[in-house]
């Protein structure tokens, strides 16, 4: 019986057959945390008795969700995470470099076959880089931080194959939303996600992220992709490091198969306050928008700004739209800059704020008033999310949230594709 | 572990942003003022209305969302007993293993709110009072058991310098 890439990767690092619903302990490549959860890591770490990391090269934290700090009490927990880093000897990402899910892929640390926990839940992003990457809580953070080891249930695993070809102005963004919108917030709840299919190897890295980034949303443990010649051609810039990529078997099991033809999908959006509440965009279109976001760990990287920049240079930002945009990292920041992106961006009237999770989480950088609408390409619209229960958040891609902050409603970008 | 408290109930896919708001929890580790504001996007006086040992029972999904572990920390603060639910996301689900919040998956439909509940962990059983019935549990993973017994993940730790499941 063949084994799922899930059921590859922990059993490489477990040493044992592991197959779905098998309890494993098994080694950890990497153990990330960010300031939303490591000061609470930190103190379980002294809780449980930790001196040292068990790899000062395998564990690294993030500044990034409130970064630059916003306030006294967040300052606080990042010289705390400071402090710990340095007095344990391992690294860590301050203010302005980026959004973890953006850094960790770029630091080359991982790749096809890592396994790796982060306390955040989108660490399931590096499985576009064919990596088992899962997010787990600051104890279990902790744990890993201390051991290099980790505890899994073995999930079943739920394949996606679409098939077909994405049609101009659509992109793996709109892909995901649809997805999610299939199977609901829980569809895929305790499952590894595994995507295949035409639509995703024509993806690029970039796009391959958005959609492993997004599993989470229906509930799934994994997003898991395949390697191939894009993956390796990806991570050849940030490292020499030889990866063993891990792939299904053909007669591997799975729990559930579904398919979908991409070639007829219009763009998405999901209306408030739900990821799952999802609907192609005419259905939306015409909906007035005080706030537009560009950035997160979804949609930050430099095809999306490029995507974006295309839709939108030459002309302005409607005079009722706020148009926020976060790189999601200094080196997609600093790419930007010498295409002109950036450029573009600010002279048609974007803000641009520090690379990291921007006005994701509602920290700061952009907390909407009450009932606004904010189109944003972020992966959550929660009541709340972004710092103010009274507003409403829509979720899309780059090209639909430049769109629609050109003409300050939210907008098919087709329109505006050619 | 037994408890006995008020049922608090609550929809399907409760997600951690309304468990406790980003806004609150990058701010403090003070986990007691956190839970001040626990549930308050969906019920603003939650807090108040919680007395020691009342219990949250909700639909399927709940937790869904962030891996914050102050959404756990926070509703134990608030004198939570034990959370109720038709199912629970992953990541939640594990954070309340590791930080001691017991956590049943069991039919919640049987229970409505205000109805005078009685866990009993050790028995599997939830006794609705009020409605003069008993609802069956499903089972914890004999990982998380054993987690549970040693009082979280960081006493197990301490007491084996590792994971011990043997
Ligand atoms: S960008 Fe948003 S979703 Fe991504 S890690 Fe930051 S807060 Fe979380």
């Amino acid at each position: 019986m063949g084994q799922t890439i899930i059921e590859k990767i922990l059993s490489s690092h477990s040493g044992q057959e592991s197959r779905a619903n098998d309890i494993v302990v098994a080694r950890v490549d990497l153990v990330m945390g960010q300031d939303g959860t490591s000061p609470l890591a930190i103190r379980a770490f002294e809780d449980m008795g930790g001196a040292e990391v068990f790899s000062r090269e395998k564990v690294a934290f993030v500044i990034d969700h409130s970064s630059p700090s916003p306030i006294e009490g967040v300052s606080r927990l990042h010289k705390l995470m400071r402090e710990f880093s340095r007095e344990k000897g391992f690294r860590m990402y301050d203010i302005g470099e980026g959004v973890c899910h953006q850094l960790i892929p770029e630091s080359g640390m991982v790749g096809p076959g890592s396994l790796v926990i982060g306390a955040d839940s989108h660490t399931c992003t590096y499985g576009a880089l064919n990596a088992f990457s899962t997010g787990v809580g600051s104890t279990d953070l902790a744990g890993g931080m201390i051991s290099g080891r980790m505890w899994f249930k073995v999930p079943d695993t739920f394949k996606f194959v679409c098939n077909g070809t994405l049609p101009p102005g659509v992109y793996s963004k709109d892909l995901i939303l649809y997805l999610i919108g299939d199977v609901t917030a829980d569809g895929a709840t305790y499952m590894s996600a595994e995507y295949t299919g035409e639509a995703v190897s024509a993806l690029t890295m970039e796009g391959r992220f958005t959609m492993a980034n997004m599993a989470i949303e229906m509930g799934a443990k994994a997003g898991l992709m395949e390697a191939d010649e894009k993956t390796f051609r990806w991570l050849e810039r940030y490292t020499d490091k030889k990866f063993i990529p891990a792939s299904a078997d053909k007669d591997a099991v799975y729990a559930r198969v579904k398919e979908y033809d991409v070639s007829g999908l219009a763009p998405q959006v999901a209306r408030p306050h739900r990821v799952d509440n999802v609907c192609p965009v005419d259905e939306v279109a015409g909906t007035p928008i005080q706030q537009a976001v560009i950035g997160t760990c979804t949609n930050g990287r430099l095809e999306d700004l490029r995507i974006a920049a295309d839709i939108i240079r030459g002309r302005k930002v409607h005079r009722d739209v706020r148009l926020i945009v976060a790189p999601s990292s200094k080196t997609v920041y600093l790419d930007a800059m010498r295409e002109g992106i950036i450029q573009d961006l600010v002279e048609a009237g974007a803000a641009v704020v520090t690379p990291g999770c921007g006005p994701c989480v509602g920290t700061h950088n952009g907390v909407p008033a009450d009932g606004e609408n904010v189109i944003s390409t972020a992966n959550r619209n929660f009541k709340g999310r972004m710092g103010n229960s009274n507003a409403f958040i829509y979720l899309a891609s780059p090209a639909t949230v430049a769109a629609s902050a050109l003409t300050g409603r939210i907008s098919d970008p087709r329109e505006f594709v050619k | 572990m037994q408890y006995r408290g008020k049922a608090h109930k609550f929809g399907n896919d409760v997600n951690t942003d309304y468990i406790i708001s980003g806004k609150y929890k990058f701010k403090t580790l003070d986990m007691k003022e956190l839970a001040k504001h626990v549930m308050e996007d969906l019920d603003p006086d939650f807090y108040s209305k919680v007395s020691q040992g009342d219990l949250i029972v909700a639909g399927s999904n709940f937790g869904c969302g962030s891996s914050r572990e102050q959404a756990p920390l926070a509703i134990k603060y608030a004198n939570v007993g034990a959370v109720l639910a038709k199912s629970f996301a992953r990541i939640f689900y594990r954070n309340c293993i590791n930080t001691g919040l017991p956590v049943v998956e069991c039919d919640t439909d049987l229970i409505a709110a205000g109805d005078e509940l009685e866990v009993d962990l050790a028995k599997g059983v939830i006794r609705n009072i009020t409605a003069g019935i008993e609802i069956p549990v499903k089972p914890l993973p004999g990982v998380m058991i054993k987690i549970l017994n040693d009082g979280g993940l960081a006493p197990h730790f301490r007491k084996y310098g590792g994971f011990n499941f043997d």
